[in-house]
């Protein structure tokens, strides 16, 4: 990847790939809300030596504006050959539970606009005949659990989403490849106790960029968790649904 | 509230952390006082704030530019010395002052207005630091330079952190022509023969430092090694490379707490002993990549746990010429024969360049640090005596590696702390500031505190 858009581009793991990438002397599109948060991550991957480095704050909650946010994307670098979709929430399970309106933000952000635009990026590089598209999911698409099964069905919906794409541009050349990450010590997770499964944005830029230099189709990020959750999906729905996880 | 220490492992206090996130964000408001804490490389308590909020800046750690021809580097105050090692030296620029770990943050070292081995002719930190931003707990944002604010940018430079939060600061780096030193190891006998070549290895060495045998006596007294160096010149042919001096680290961890048996008078004077004759009385010469000259200590992470779960105290002092020989000599006549050994004796000369901040530690004279292993009650008396030649002899003690010096120490140490306290942060404070202002609280100490029964009760009786 020499040619990246990163969406998402102020969270911690897309920091660190940022960083990573820029180690690299890669080009990047930067796209986040917050403009001044954005413009702090633009100026550490240039001064990191980025080889170009543009930035445009955009609220991806706003599908409209994905099309023409994408052809920013190629003009401003002279093409795309990555992609890392790095944007989400964790939403809160309680207050989903007890709204519409808060389950949707969740299923609008993690789903919909993930959708949205690697509808408009699969038909370029489609078309392009290469590239790779990386996409941060989670391991909580792997069963749904009472705690957080809102953000779980995001993420699931997710996967299974990026599976059918993968299929289909296989024969194009373009790599699908879907992260899951386990529990990430991040601001997003700032109010959670931590343990030993804890991983820090870094370790988790450092898989990702490694699966998406092989092209690996879906990664465990670290790897121990592709332990963990074939243990939590082998549990018989009968036992599990008894269990408080 | 958490439970957390400091390099020194003494205090552990409770305290509430906040992550911050932002340079732009607005100073949160937890209730309570606020302290920067950058990665607690500080020995005492100066970076710890008991029953108040620490501020965590390691999020604070994007680069902001790097002008590779002039040398001046912008950064988040939460940038580490290693991460500007890494984006600087392999392009021809080195840190104008280093002190002997890289991990610590840009923020930390502008707060304690960190010296090195150099100062004798670069001065300290903060001499480097061209601008910073300082934020403050009314909302207010203010670039400091030399010659814009002047009066914040001498209260922060060496401000231990309480005149509000830095969150960004701007670096002049130094230019090298290679990663390497040329360095050299000269024996001395005892401390008259290390004041004279101290002195005199100043005029041709950029860098100098000493260790000490601290339990050698009598004639032997203060005997040690003087290290002195300077960057290789850009060819060094002919000289060979050891292979362990062109990576960085040896990645050794201490695994665990060491028992406290493992560090008694015996070991330490044994180890003392062969360090000291494995020079065996001539001087050497060798080419060594920067990371072992400046951070030997780096290599084993986790050093500090050698010392058991007690921790131990830190004493760096600094003592002008006209007392230096009678008052190092008292001092370290003490320390060998309290029976308390220091395993890690530094001494170094300081030059006469001044600081830009007014409460900066170094000044001119010699420099002697110490590190005694925490035995309670004992321990405390005999660091308490140093203090007080320290005192006696018109020194001054470092507050980065200080967990008990006494308020009068203080005021005596650091005549310019009246006219700090006009620039202190209302809402914010350190264990360190109230334990040596017990009068001038900025606020009422019980209710943040607690029952005041973490602190050995006998520590007010010894002062
Ligand atoms: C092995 C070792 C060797 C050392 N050698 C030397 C040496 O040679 N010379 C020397 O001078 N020191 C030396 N030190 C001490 C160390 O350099 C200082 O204590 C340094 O300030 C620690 O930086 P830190 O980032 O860990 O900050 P902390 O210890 O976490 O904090 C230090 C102070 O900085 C303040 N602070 C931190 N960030 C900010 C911010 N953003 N804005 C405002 N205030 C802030 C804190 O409130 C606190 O008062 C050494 C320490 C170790 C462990």
């Amino acid at each position: 990847m020499k040619k990246v858009l990163v969406l998402g581009a102020t969270s911690a793991i897309a920091q660190a790939t940022v960083r990573l990438l820029a180690a690299r002397g890669a080009s990047l599109y930067l796209v986040g809300r917050n403009a001044a948060n954005l413009e702090a991550v633009a100026q550490d991957a240039t001064t990191r030596g980025a080889a170009k480095v543009a930035a445009q704050a955009v609220d991806l909650n706003d599908f409209s504006a994905h099309e023409a946010m994408v052809d920013a994307a190629y003009t401003a670098l002279g093409g795309l050959d990555g992609v890392v979709l790095a944007h989400g929430v964790l939403g809160d399970q309680a207050e989903a539970q007890k709204s519409w309106a808060a389950t949707e933000t969740v299923l609008r952000t993690n789903f919909l606009s993930a959708v949205s635009l690697l509808t408009v990026l699969a038909n370029r590089f489609e078309a392009q005949k290469a590239g790779t598209l990386v996409v941060i999911s989670s391991v909580a698409g792997d069963r749904g659990r009472q705690s957080n099964y809102v953000y779980g069905a995001s993420k699931g919906a997710l996967n299974v989403f990026l599976q059918g794409l993968r299929n289909r541009l296989a024969k194009s050349g373009v790599a699908v490849v879907t992260v899951k990450p386990g529990f990430v010590d991040t601001p997003m997770t700032a109010h959670l106790p931590k343990n030993k499964l804890f991983a820090s944005p870094d370790k988790v830029a450092r898989g990702l960029l490694s699966a998406a230099d092989a092209r690996k189709n879906e990664v465990y990020v670290p790897g121990i968790w592709a332990l963990i959750m074939l243990i939590i999906r082998t549990i018989p729905e009968t036992v599990f649904k008894r269990m408080k996880l | 509230m958490k439970a957390l220490e400091s390099w020194g492992r003494y205090p552990r206090v409770e305290q509430r952390t906040q992550p911050l996130v932002w340079r732009t964000d607005a100073l949160p408001r937890p209730g309570g006082t606020l302290l920067p804490h950058g990665l607690g490389r500080s020995y005492g308590d100066s970076c710890l704030n008991e029953g108040g909020t620490l501020l965590l800046t390691s999020g604070l750690d994007r680069l902001i530019s790097f002008d590779t021809a002039t040398g001046v580097v912008r950064c988040e105050a939460g940038v580490t010395l290693d991460t500007l090692l890494r984006l600087a030296a392999p392009r021809g620029w080195f840190l104008p002052v280093t002190p002997g770990t890289k991990f610590v943050t840009v923020g930390g070292a502008l707060a304690n207005d960190v010296h090195g081995k150099n100062h004798h002719r670069g001065g300290t930190f903060g001499r480097y630091v061209r601008r910073f931003e300082l934020v403050r707990s009314d909302g207010s944002r203010r670039v400091c330079a030399p010659d814009e604010n002047p009066d914040w940018y001498g209260a922060t430079i060496g401000g231990l952190g309480l005149t509000g939060l830095v969150t960004w600061a701007e670096v002049q780096l130094k230019p090298i022509s290679n990663p390497y030193v040329l360095q050299e190891t000269v024996p001395f006998g005892n401390l008259d023969e290390f004041l004279v070549v101290a002195r005199e290895s100043e005029t041709d060495y950029e860098f100098t430092m000493a260790w000490v045998d601290c339990l050698a006596r009598g004639k032997k007294l203060g005997r040690g090694l003087l290290y002195r160096g300077n960057f290789a010149p850009p060819q060094f042919d002919g000289l060979p490379l050891a292979k362990s001096h062109l990576s960085h680290g040896s990645g050794l961890a201490v695994p665990m707490d060491m028992p406290a048996f493992c560090l008694n008078r015996l070991s330490v004077s044994a180890f003392n002993w062969l360090y000291y004759h494995r020079q065996n009385g001539k001087p050497k010469q060798r080419l060594t990549h920067y990371d072992p000259f400046f951070y030997p200590l780096d290599a084993i992470y986790g050093w500090n746990r050698i010392y058991g779960k007690r921790g131990f105290l830190q004493f760096q002092c600094v003592v002008p010429y006209t007392t230096a020989r009678d008052a190092l000599a008292e001092i370290l006549e003490r320390s060998s024969r309290g029976g308390l050994p220091s395993f890690l004796s530094v001494l170094k000369t300081f030059g006469d360049l001044p600081s830009p901040g007014w409460m900066s530690f170094p000044r001119q004279g010699v420099t002697l640090a110490m590190d005694f292993a925490n035995r309670g009650e004992k321990t405390w008396r005999l660091v308490e005596e140093l203090d007080k030649v320290t005192r006696e002899a018109g020194g001054a003690v470092y507050p980065a590696k200080d967990a008990r010096m006494s308020p009068e120490s203080f005021a005596a140490y650091f005549p310019r702390r009246e006219e700090f306290s006009r620039y202190l942060d209302p809402a914010f404070s350190s264990s360190f500031w109230r334990r040596v202002n017990p009068v001038a609280l900025p606020f009422s100490l019980e209710s943040e505190r607690g029952p005041a029964a973490s602190r050995p009760q006998s520590l007010l009786a010894i002062r």
